[in-house]
């Protein structure tokens, strides 16, 4: 059932958001000790909370867009008085004292948070093993990754136990585990949602986006966390321009350009879903041609740099002094080096590495400032593209959910799992993945619609059209 | 300038000077800026760093920012912030947010009242850390039981004001945070009080033989009062020259002063240049003040010290560094002075009584001044009877006629045949002073003069007695 369909019947009382809840806590014992979508299922203030939603539409209130409707939290949202860990050792037990923007968003629409999602420690991963507290399995096929990091986001809204959830993309964060579990991932403008809230990872690149089942409860969840916030410098001014207005449109007279440097090193079988979308959409009546984006070749190596300089420096914070894990020692010093041995996990220790080592005096021009070269270069190709067509399209991720340990033993081929992803985090520009098939495995493959900045319409009207092609 | 070095020294120190500023809340925050309150009540997720929290950029603190930048004559640029990266327990991020390549203020200037210009490098904005108190007795690190933290000052905004090592003694490096103190409190910039340490001054000193390239330098924390300044400074500098001369070498090293023993002691050595790891804050968008924001704040600034000096210097005919200039100015009394001789005081009396006979809060109407100044030169008071006129005034709350309470005061000018009564009578008692004055022994009239002095209650002009013994004299 559809978010729209859940917030029409409760705030219409044909529904109770206590019933919708119980439905869905009821789906989540079933299959969540199987599949690990969450750090922490919010039982008793999810029933509190639609309770609450059902007494104001006695009394005759609208609670708003998403009344009653149950949203999964990526567990790197602030929840005041709720635990919010990023799947990191170093966080456990630390309760935020405020909450993140979006997330009062979503409750002031009348959303019920159902519980935080499980993610690879920091978001940092393709898979959610990094997880310090396990990793969560693929509804659709349980001994495949649900991709990452938002994997127990994907996971939550693929096995139905909440139609909506929250995510955050740093190089494809949401787009490549919506592609694995078969949903829809969206990865808004830099800046057109709040980033307030966020456990960061690399502020750049951050955004928070909604995953849905369907293009419409994208579009639904986009237009309520979109939108400038005060409490963010970089959030952009003014209102956002809502996308569900689009979604009828359709795409004729769209020109959409196929990237061909976004073809390399991807599947046979995942390539042929692209090709079909563009066919799809051609015969929908946009126009499809290749166009190139040179630069986005190097955005994997530039990514690799950037990303872990911020991530180092945002990670400082966890040395065991104000809250989270402490271990003590004979000194200050001491104390925060057996702190964040302790807390964090291989991967991150390898990104602060990393990231320490481009900023270093005497590396930093050759490593993080040629990376914020490409970076400008990048966005450079990606406007010369966009003189010629409104829309991209390429792979989401490379291949279907893979196996469990396939690719922890060498961290590059898991960096690879981004490669088309993250070109539009280091531009700042919009993508999202939507379900478009499956794969020769029978498992989805997600293909991935690429806009300029800000123009999210565009994007989900072509999404729709997909969709729509599909049924 | 004394000699404080030995011959064929000089001495070469830079300042650097943290100001806060004077604003009601954080640089990035909406907590408040207020020193004294108890530890970490003045904190909120973005001041202590909390995961998930963002900096938002307080628009008072560019302002006043850019209120320095005008002062010290310096270029207020578009700026950016950056992250200074290291671990230190009171800093809440474990980095903090500065400005590095891209400051606000750069390339400005700052004038000695000798009117010797000091080059100040850049002015820029940062987030000040938290403080740490640890527990046992000394209140230092070595040999505490324990720490604490206090955020509270954790966010403040500071302003941190390079200079050139263009400062030659003691006296200057004294004279140049005594200015910068006043430029910081004219613009409403920072209250700068060294003793709470919203303004906090680090010397850089380094020695060299005359003509030879810069020597190695050290830096000097720890002053907190203007004299421990001009004394770490001086100790420093000898401790360098008595190092060199004795064979030895300066090593690079930061140096805490003791206020105690009067020395500077080792605190840290810089084996390496520090790496912190700066790059652009990514939370944060530059800052471009723009003309008409630049414009804005110029025509705001008040009157600087340095202007106010000559102003007052060129209407007494005096230097722009005269004491009596630089401490009218200092004690914020000039305004007075010039509304007095607006009013038609005589200068040079209105300069005496405000630099020697006013408190700096002594309320008085300027144009009761000028007329008790107008009676002196007129020869109806003296210097002595004015003074006392004066505090007659100022306890009676500054608006009362001299006339009237020197009348009150039984300080009526005295005729001339009383005078020249009461000199005959001191010629006659003092036949020996006498002789001698008429000797030519000119001294011998001080004698004479103090006489009728002391028979007319001090109501004698003393110009007026030694014309009438000049002219007795023949």
């Amino acid at each position: 059932m559809t978010a729209r369909t859940i917030a029409g019947d409760v705030r219409a009382g044909r529904r109770s958001a206590r019933d919708v809840v119980e439905e869905h806590l009821a789906r989540i014992a079933e299959r969540e000790p199987e599949l690990h979508a969450f750090n922490l299922v919010l039982a008793d203030e999810a029933r509190a909370a639609a309770d609450e939603i059902d007494r104001r539409v006695r009394a005759g209130d609208d609670p708003g867009p998403l009344a009653g409707v149950p949203v999964a939290l990526k567990d790197n949202l602030c929840t005041r008085g709720i635990p919010t860990t990023c799947s990191s050792r170093i966080l456990e037990g630390w309760r935020p004292p405020y909450t993140a923007t979006v997330v009062e968003r979503i409750a002031a629409a009348g959303g019920v948070a159902i519980g935080k999602t499980n993610l690879d420690e920091f978001a940092m991963g393709s898979s959610t093993e990094n997880s310090a507290f396990g990793p969560t399995r693929n509804p659709l096929d349980p001994s495949r990754v649900p991709g990452g990091s938002s994997g127990g986001s994907a996971a939550a809204v693929a096995a139905g136990f909440a139609p909506l959830a929250l995510g955050s993309d740093t190089g494809g964060s949401i787009r490549q585990p919506a592609a694995l579990c078969g949903v829809v991932g969206v990865k808004p403008t830099y800046g057109a949602v709040s980033r307030y809230g966020l456990v960061a990872f690399a502020s750049s690149l951050d955004q928070i986006g909604p995953f849905a089942a369907d293009v419409a409860d994208a579009a639904l969840l986009y237009d309520l966390i979109a939108g400038h916030d005060p409490k963010d410098s970089t959030s952009i001014p003014g209102a956002a321009r809502a996308v569900t207005p689009a979604l009828g449109q359709g795409v004729a007279g769209l020109r959409v350009g196929m990237v061909r440097e976004m073809r390399e090193g991807i599947d046979a079988d995942v390539l042929a879903r692209v090709d079909a979308a563009a066919a799809a959409l051609e015969h929908a009546g946009a126009s499809v041609e290749e166009v190139s984006v040179p630069a986005a070749t190097y955005g994997l190596t530039a990514y690799y740099l950037i990303a872990p300089a911020e991530a180092s420096s945002n990670l400082s914070r966890y040395d065991g002094v104000r809250y989270g894990l402490r271990v003590d020692a004979a000194d200050t010093t001491q104390m925060m080096a057996a702190t964040r041995a302790a807390g964090f996990g291989e991967e991150v220790r390898r990104r602060i590495m990393l990231g320490t080592y481009a900023l270093s005096a005497g590396y930093y021009d050759a490593y993080y400032g040629k990376a914020l070269k490409v970076r400008r270069l990048i966005a450079r190709d990606f406007d010369a593209a966009y003189q010629r067509v409104d829309l991209l399209l390429s792979a989401t991720s490379p291949s279907t959910a893979f196996a469990f340990g396939a690719k922890t033993a060498n961290p590059l081929a898991m960096y690879l799992s981004d490669v088309c992803t993250i070109p539009s985090n280091l531009a700042g520009h919009p993508a999202m993945s939507v379900p478009f098939g499956v794969g020769d495995d029978g498992l989805p493959v997600g293909v991935q619609l690429l806009a300029p900045t800000l123009e999210e319409a565009t994007m989900f009207r072509a999404a729709a059209a997909l969709e729509e092609a599909m049924r | 300038m004394t000699d404080v070095l030995p011959g064929g020294w000089e001495m070469v120190v830079g300042l650097e000077v943290h100001a806060e500023l004077h604003t009601a809340t954080k640089i990035f925050c909406s907590c408040p800026n207020r020193f004294g309150d108890e530890p970490n009540t003045n904190v909120c997720p973005v001041c202590l760093g909390l995961p998930g929290s963002l900096p938002v950029l307080n628009r008072q603190v560019v302002e006043l920012a850019i209120r320095l930048g005008e002062a010290l004559h310096c270029e207020v640029r578009p700026s950016v912030f950056h992250r200074k990266n290291y671990f230190y327990p009171d800093m809440p991020k474990d980095y903090q947010v500065s400005q590095y390549d891209q400051p606000i203020n750069t390339q400005g200037w700052l004038e000695l009242p000798s009117g010797k210009r000091i080059g100040i490098t850049r002015a820029h904005l940062e987030e000040d850390t938290g403080k740490s108190v640890h527990e046992g007795t000394t209140g230092r690190l070595h040999g505490s039981e324990g720490s604490l933290v206090d955020y509270n000052r954790a966010g403040v905004p500071l302003l941190e004001i390079v200079g050139e090592p263009d400062i030659a003694d003691p006296d200057e490096a004294r004279q140049y945070v005594t200015e910068l103190r006043a430029i910081l409190l004219a613009t409403g910039v920072s209250d700068a009080k060294m003793e709470e340490g919203s303004m906090r001054v680090d010397a850089n000193v380094s020695v060299r033989r005359a003509g030879e390239p810069f020597g190695t330098r050290c830096e000097i924390k720890n002053l907190n009062s203007i004299r421990s300044l001009g004394r770490a400074i001086e100790y420093e500098a000898r401790r360098q020259v008595d190092l060199l001369e004795s064979g030895g070498r300066v090593r690079q090293e930061t140096r805490h002063w003791d206020e105690g023993d009067g020395r500077t002691h080792t605190l840290r050595v810089k084996e390496d240049a520090d790496d912190y790891r700066y790059f652009p804050e990514p939370d944060l968008v530059p800052v471009a003040p723009d003309a008409e924001w630049l414009g804005r704040v110029m025509a705001s600034l008040p009157m600087l010290p340095a202007a106010r000096r000559a102003r007052l210097a060129d209407l007494a005919g005096l230097a722009h560094d005269a004491e009596a200039v630089v401490l009218v100015v200092d004690r914020g009394q000039d305004e007075l002075v010039l509304a007095t001789v607006e009013a038609g005081g005589d200068i040079a009396r209105t300069m005496v009584h405000v630099e020697h006979n006013l408190a700096p809060d002594a309320a008085i109407a300027p144009a009761r001044l000028a007329a008790l100044t107008r009676l002196e030169v007129a020869g109806t008071l003296t210097a002595t009877q004015a003074k006392q006129v004066l505090a007659d005034i100022v306890a009676a709350g500054g608006d009362a006629d001299p006339a009237q309470v020197a009348a009150d005061r039984g300080f009526e000018a005295m005729d001339t045949s009383a005078l020249e009564a009461a000199v005959d009578a001191a010629i006659a008692a003092q036949p020996d002073a006498w002789a001698k004055y008429c000797g030519g022994e000119e001294k011998a009239a001080g004698a004479l003069v103090g006489a009728v002095m002391k028979a007319t209650k001090g109501q004698a002009d003393g110009k007026a007695v030694t014309a009438l013994l000049q002219a007795r004299r023949g």
